[in-house]
């Protein structure tokens, strides 16, 4: 997973690579806690562009993220989620919670 | 029913999370002979992938146990059953309602067997406490309609 941050709109961008399941989510939300941290942006999105399978795994993923996201006062943000992907999204709600956005 | 086309595979694995996508894969790659879809084929790792998580987390708890797969071709119809030897399951109806989990702590969702029961087309748990768990999934992959492929094909190549 990479990640970049703009300063100017304190937009906090991680690129997943990874399929996210049991295996490698612990190492995503290391490293996305990490950044967060040391950013305090006001705005996270994660990018599905690259992710090529997700499991609940995923769900949990974003539910603690989100809730990360409300403790530092920052909103976070869904892009370029899959059919599959959002399939299992709508099925737990989170994403009346967690928006989906543009992002090219 | 082509019973010329019947087939069966097993294969076991010790339980550790590296093995997840070893074991979607290899289901995925066993369905392929009844040319599903796209689509189809990740529903069924998606639905693999929650059985075998499950049997590794709650099941052995990340202690060291076998995780068992057998899946089955019977004409268009992929059936799949993924077992564990683990703790075993306390309340089956309880454990099915969507966004119940034991483990909230571990950022859990209580999702997985929601998920199986929307991507397969039947999934029935069997599961005895201190003995173990067996899920077993059905899921009927629709034939590729050939008049319609060669409907486009002419079409294509008028
Ligand atoms: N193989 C198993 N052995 C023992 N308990 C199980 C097994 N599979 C499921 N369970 C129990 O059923 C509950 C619900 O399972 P389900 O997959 O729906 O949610 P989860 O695994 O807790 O969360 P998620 O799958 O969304 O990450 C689990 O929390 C667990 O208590
Ligand atoms: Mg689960």
């Amino acid at each position: 997973m990479e990640s970049y941050f703009n300063q100017d709109e304190k937009l906090l961008v991680f690129k997943v690579s990874e399929e996210i399941d049991d295996y490698k989510v612990p190492e995503i939300r290391r490293k996305a806690d990490y950044e967060i941290q040391r950013y305090m942006p006001k705005k996270i999105i994660f990018d599905f562009n690259n992710v090529t399978f997700m499991d609940s795994a995923g769900i949990g993923l974003i539910i603690g993220r989100y809730k990360f996201a409300n403790l530092i006062g920052a909103t976070l943000e869904l892009a370029n989620l899959t059919s599959s992907i959002r399939k299992i999204f709508e099925m737990s709600g989170i994403l009346r919670l967690v928006p989906e956005t543009e992002l090219i | 029913m082509n019973k010329s086309f019947d087939n069966e595979m097993k294969v076991e694995f010790v339980s550790k999370s590296s093995n997840e996508s070893f074991a979607r894969i290899t289901v995925a790659a066993f369905a392929a002979q009844l040319d599903p879809t796209v689509e189809e084929l990740s529903d069924i790792k998606t639905a693999v992938s929650e059985a075998v998580t499950n049997s590794i987390i709650h099941g052995y708890e990340n202690k060291i146990g076998i995780v068992k797969i057998i899946a089955k071709l019977e004409g268009q119809k992929l059936i799949i059953e993924i077992s564990d030897k683990g703790k075993g399951i306390e309340d089956v109806e309880m454990a099915k309602e969507p966004l119940y989990t034991t483990k909230p702590n571990l950022e859990r969702s209580g999702m997985g067997f929601t998920i199986m029961e929307s991507f397969m087309d039947s999934v029935e748990i069997e599961s005895i406490l201190g003995l173990g768990t067996k899920i077993k999934m059905t899921k009927t992959i629709k034939k590729p309609n050939l008049e319609e492929y060669e409907k486009d094909f002419t079409m294509v190549t008028k």
